[in-house]
C-alpha cells in the first residue's frame, strides 16, 4: 500500500474510515462521557492530543524499536503523554477532571492510540503519522460530539451548560425532560443510529453478514 | 460482614456492571461475542486477570503509591507522593501479569493456554481491567474488598459477554436493514441489554 497523502491522511478517518463507526475502536472510554457536551470536548481534544503525539514519537523512533518490546515501548510512550494530559486537567480544569474521573486515564487502553500507533506509526514518517493520530483523533471526536449534543440538548434541554429549551415546572417552560438520554442506554442507542446515517450514505460500508 | 461483601459482589456484577454501566472494555467487548464458545473463553481468563491485578495495584497503591505510603521503609519518606505515577505502573503490572499468566499456563496446564492463549494478549489493552484499578483506588476499598470487587467485575463482564453472544448467534437468522448490519444492530442490542441491566438499580442487600 502506498503512503496516503497528508491531507487525506488528516481527513479520511472522519468519515470514511471512522475509527468508531468502521473500525471498531476506541468505544470503551467514548460513551460515558457524554452526557454533558463539555465533558465531552475536553475528552475528545485529550485524545486529538495524545493520539497525534504519540503516533509522532512513535514514529519518531521506529526504526529503533526492537520488534519484541514494541508493545510496551509504544505503551510507554502512551502512558507518559495521558499523564501529562491528567495533571494538566488536575491543574486547571478540576471541575471538569473530576467529572471525568477514570476516564481520562482510560486513554491509555483507548485502541485507537494502540491501533493508529501499531497500525500506522510504525511503518510512516513522523508528519504523516502526526496527521493520521490527529485525524483519527477528529474522527472520534466527531462521534463523541454529536452524540453529546443530542444528550444533554435532550437529557437537559441545555448545550454547554446553557439553557436553550425552558424546562417545564414552576417557571413556566415547556419542555419535558427525556430521562433515557440521560442514562448509559441512550449512548448505544445514538451511536447504533449514528452508524445507521453514516452507512445510508456511505452504503460501500456496509458489513456483509 | 458477609452481607457487605456479598451486597458489593452483586452491585459490582448486576447494578456497576463495567460493561453496560461503564462501557469499558467495548472494543473486546463487541469484537469477540460473535460466538458463544469464544465469548466464554475470554470471559473466564478476563475474570482470572480481574481477581489477580484489582488486589496487586491495591497492594501497590497502599504501600507505594498513595501520599505517606511509604513510611515502612524509612519515617523520612512520610511525604512523598507518588500517586501521579499510578497510571504507568497499573498499566505495568496488568502487562506483567497477563504475561505471568500466559506463561504459567503454557507451561502447567497445556490444554487451558490452548483455549485461553489467544485471548490473553488482548486482554492487556481491555479498559475493563484498568477501568477496574482505578475504580478500585478512587473509591478506597480496603484489601479484602479489593478482591470480591475484582471478581465481581471480571464476573460481571464475562456475564455480559455471554449473554450478548446469545443474542448474536440468535440474530444471524433475522432480517436487518442493510445499513444496521453488523455493528449498528450490536450496538442497538446491547443499548437494550443495558437498559435490561439498569432495572437491578438501587438494588441493597
Amino acid at each position: 500500500m502506498p503512503p496516503p497523502k497528508p491531507r487525506q491522511a488528516l481527513l479520511d478517518p472522519i468519515f470514511n474510515n471512522n475509527p468508531i463507526a468502521l473500525q471498531v475502536l476506541g468505544i470503551c472510554s467514548a460513551l460515558a462521557v457524554t452526557v454533558q457536551f463539555e465533558t465531552a470536548l475536553v475528552m475528545s481534544i485529550a485524545v486529538i492530543l495524545v493520539t497525534a503525539f504519540s503516533s509522532a514519537s512513535v514514529s519518531l523512533i521506529r526504526t529503533r524499536i526492537p520488534t519484541n518490546i514494541r508493545i510496551i515501548v509504544q505503551m510507554t510512550i502512551i502512558a507518559s503523554l495521558v499523564i501529562l494530559v491528567d495533571q494538566f486537567l488536575r491543574a486547571y480544569l478540576f471541575e471538569v477532571s473530576r467529572q471525568l474521573s477514570v476516564f481520562v486515564g482510560l486513554i491509555i487502553t483507548n485502541c485507537i492510540v494502540m491501533g493508529r500507533a501499531e497500525g500506522f506509526a510504525m511503518k510512516n514518517n513522523v508528519l504523516l503519522s502526526f496527521l493520521d493520530g490527529a485525524g483519527n483523533g477528529l474522527g472520534y471526536a466527531a462521534i463523541l460530539l454529536v452524540v453529546a449534543f443530542f444528550r444533554e440538548l435532550l437529557g437537559s434541554g441545555s448545550l454547554y451548560g446553557y439553557q436553550l429549551l425552558a424546562l417545564a415546572g414552576n417557571e413556566g417552560g415547556w419542555y419535558v425532560r427525556n430521562g433515557l438520554m440521560l442514562l448509559p442506554p441512550s449512548a448505544f442507542f445514538l451511536i447504533g443510529l449514528i452508524i445507521w446515517a453514516l452507512r445510508t450514505w456511505k452504503p460501500e460500508q456496509v458489513e456483509e453478514s | 460482614m458477609l452481607e457487605h461483601y456479598l451486597s458489593l459482589f452483586l452491585t459490582a456484577v448486576f447494578v456497576e456492571n463495567l460493561a453496560l454501566a461503564f462501557f469499558l472494555g467495548m472494543c473486546t467487548f463487541l469484537a469477540v461475542s460473535k460466538t458463544v464458545k469464544t465469548a466464554l473463553g475470554l470471559g473466564l481468563a478476563v475474570i482470572v486477570i480481574q481477581t489477580i491485578t484489582i488486589p496487586a495495584n491495591h497492594l501497590l497503591y497502599t504501600y507505594f503509591l498513595q501520599p505517606g505510603a511509604m513510611v515502612w521503609i524509612d519515617p523520612s519518606y512520610a511525604d512523598v507522593d507518588l500517586s501521579f505515577l499510578g497510571l504507568i505502573s497499573y498499566i505495568g503490572v496488568i502487562a506483567a501479569m497477563v504475561q505471568i499468566l500466559e506463561m504459567t499456563l503454557d507451561r502447567y496446564f497445556p490444554p487451558l493456554y490452548a483455549t485461553l492463549g489467544i485471548f490473553l494478549p488482548l486482554i492487556t489493552v481491555n479498559c475493563a481491567i484498568l477501568g477496574g484499578s482505578l475504580f478500585m483506588v478512587e473509591r478506597g476499598y480496603s484489601h479484602s474488598e479489593s478482591i470480591v470487587f475484582g471478581f465481581g467485575t471480571g464476573f460481571g463482564w464475562a456475564l455480559a459477554l455471554v449473554g450478548l453472544a446469545g443474542i448474536r448467534e440468535k440474530l444471524k437468522y433475522s432480517d436487518v436493514p442493510p445499513g444496521l448490519r453488523g455493528l449498528g444492530i450490536t450496538f442497538i442490542t446491547v443499548g437494550l441489554m443495558s437498559l435490561a441491566f439498569m432495572s437491578f438499580a438501587g438494588i441493597q442487600l
